[in-house]
């Protein structure tokens, strides 16, 4: 027994996973089934009751799926965790646990496209109105809050330009504010970013991308921090109040500082649905044994590849806050100090049509919508995941008709150079 | 002693070491935190006593209730009140009076009574505030990891499959003292507002 934190590679590797107490498996098992026999009803009474400890139903809990949970807890600095379906899933079922018709989210305005979408549109439906404020200017967030705000939302490094928000400066608005700070910490996983350490009090993840890494399975992870006190000015009923649900049960009350991810699991995903495979589980599990490393090269080659980018002559700007002199990069060094992300723009002297005739002649990198893939990946947003935004709306993003989105992978760097300069040369 | 924050050692020493608690607070009700805690500490071998003067005459899975400490009758481990921190000090005060007096006093998650405590740690006695003996137990023998729940522990050990009434290991090795330092950084200055 020692009371050192272990290391984050450790961590990494072990926090959650044990053998499994039936077969001995050391790897993690994936424990494929939907349903988990009950010793007796007096047993499966205590388990839906919330009174034990155990498994029912795999779209409220899946061993496999709870090791996941725990290592990425662990890996955050949270209390608790749960795995969802997708990352918007995680988004879903995060506000839905804070939000009721005619509240408000109040947003960074530099977001993932997708996420811009499922806010201006989707939540609009359920009565979930949404501000918008800009990751750049603190003060525009402070001056946006209303008495109806009920959580504020950034990334922690953002997409699609890869810039760095400056957590802390929001994190004391949302405090004042009396509303608790969500984090997308996708782009940086916690071996870049904790934001838990610089006060966020929920973060979330599309573990699709770096946690997963390897681009074959979709998951969404939510991370309790442990920090908000729900039952404060009673603003948060689906926490603080009886839950009808279960016999009158107050969640925070009963669960303390890990209240808002059981909320999120027997109110959220429970009843909106989206649970994650335990297949997808494991594989992301088997990715997240690498993060540390993986991240350290996505890093180093994303640098060696902005660096090239930044001196070619068919190349006008650069936008990666690990350059020097770039507008983040004092923001970088507070925050992510070991790197700066694989995601970045960059922007053509040629314009929209030099993009496009990139993005065909590049022979090594993949053009598609994702990021976060040992592969490195291209896209031009402007014609795809930010392409439902207006022309400002693209720009006011970092999606600008000339801009190109990198995602670099953990291939050799020199290799990847090389296919950027043919393909920026023909 | 530190009660913003407890080393897993002082708890793990605290949980293996007593048999008998008795809880204050008790409630037959089984949508209430006490009935949930009872249970779980009764399935897993603790010798439980629920103590509430509104319900003697029944019974908690099968104990019936007393109306005070006095009235348990034989010497008890740890008194487990769930109470809000303004009724804690007569309990306590009443804890001290048994003879033998408790090992130990232990206050559910949301009470916390530091002269209470003091007056208890002068006595001899150990403290913990703010915290669920069911939660602990659950997180220091990882059966709580189950719910995504971070235990701060790991093991490379293969562990018992766990039954009904079994008592589970609570030693496996804890990191960084078992603590999650923004949650209790946010509980310290809570209290501390209060």
């Amino acid at each position: 027994m020692t009371d050192r934190l272990p290391g984050f590679s450790t961590l990494a590797v072990h926090a959650g996973a044990q053998p499994d107490p039936t077969t001995g498996a050391r790897a993690t098992p994936i424990y494929q089934t939907t349903s988990f026999v009950f010793n007796d009803a007096d047993h499966a009474a205590s388990l839906f009751g919330l009174q034990a400890f155990g498994n029912i139903y795999t779209r409220i809990g899946n061993p496999t799926n709870a090791v996941l949970e725990e290592r990425v807890a662990a890996l955050e600095g949270g209390t608790a965790a749960l795995a969802v379906a997708s990352g918007h899933a995680a988004q879903l079922v995060v506000l839905q646990q804070l939000m009721r018709p005619g509240d408000e989210v109040l947003a960074a305005r530099k977001l993932y496209g997708g996420s811009i979408n499922q806010f201006t549109h989707a939540f609009k439906a359920f009565g979930w109105n949404v501000a918008w404020a800009d990751p750049d200017d603190a003060g525009s967030f402070e001056r946006a809050v209303t008495p109806h705000t009920k959580a504020i939302f950034i990334e922690s490094i953002a997409n699609p330009a890869g810039s760095i928000t400056d957590i802390e400066a929001i994190a004391a608005i949302a405090r004042n504010a009396g509303v608790p700070l969500i984090v997308d910490n996708t782009l940086a996983s916690p071996y870049l970013i904790k934001p838990i350490d610089h006060g966020a009090d929920i973060v979330v993840h599309s573990a699709t991308k770096f946690l997963g890494g390897h681009g074959n399975s979709l998951g969404g992870i939510i991370v309790d921090a442990g920090t908000f006190d729900w039952a404060k000015d009673n603003k948060y009923p689906m926490l603080s109040e009886p839950r009808p649900e279960y016999h009158g049960i107050r969640i925070q009350e009963t669960f303390g500082n890990f209240a808002f991810a059981i909320a999120c699991r027997v109110l959220g995903l429970r009843d909106l649905g989206p649970a994650l495979s335990p297949f997808n589980a494991f594989m992301i599990l088997t990715g997240i044994e690498t993060l540390p490393l993986r991240m350290q090269k996505h890093c180093d080659n994303a640098k060696a590849v902005a660096e090239f980018l930044s001196t070619h002559p068919a190349v006008s700007a650069v936008n990666y806050a690990g350059l020097p002199g770039d507008r983040y990069n004092n923001l970088q060094r507070k925050y992510a100090p070991k790197g700066a992300g694989a995601v970045f723009t960059f922007s053509l002297k040629g314009g929209y049509d030099a993009g496009v005739n990139l993005v065909s002649n590049l022979k090594l990198f993949s053009h598609l919508a994702n990021v976060g893939d040992t592969r490195s990946l291209v896209i031009h947003p402007a014609s795809t995941t930010h392409s439902q935004l207006d022309d400002a709306a693209k720009v006011k993003s970092g999606a600008a008709p000339d801009v190109v989105r990198l995602s670099i992978g953990i291939e050799d760097k020199e290799d990847l150079i090389e296919d950027l300069d043919q393909a920026l040369r023909a | 002693m530190n009660h913003d924050a407890y080393d897993d050692n002082y708890i793990r020493s605290i949980l293996n070491g007593v048999k008998s608690i008795a809880m204050v607070g008790a409630s037959p009700v089984n949508v209430r935190p006490s009935y949930f805690a009872f249970k779980y500490l009764a399935q897993r071998g603790y010798d439980m006593i629920p103590v509430n003067p509104g319900h003697v005459g029944k019974a908690l899975m099968g104990k019936p209730f007393v109306a005070s400490l006095a009235d348990i009758g034989r010497p008890i481990d740890m008194i487990d009140i769930f109470r809000n921190s303004s009724h804690i000090m007569p309990v306590v005060e009443e804890a001290l009076k048994l003879s033998p007096p408790p090992k130990v006093i232990w206050m559910q998650l949301g009470a916390r009574d530091d002269a209470a405590a003091e007056k208890a740690e002068a006595a001899g006695l150990k403290v913990v505030m703010n915290r669920c003996p069911k939660i602990e137990y659950g997180r220091l023998s990882s059966e709580i990891s189950w719910m995504g729940v971070n235990s701060r522990t790991l093991s490379s050990k293969r562990a018992p499959v766990p039954t009904q009434g079994m008592r589970l290991s609570l030693n496996r090795t804890s990191f960084g003292g078992g603590q999650t330092a923004a949650s209790d950084r946010a509980a310290k200055n809570k209290t501390e507002s209060t």
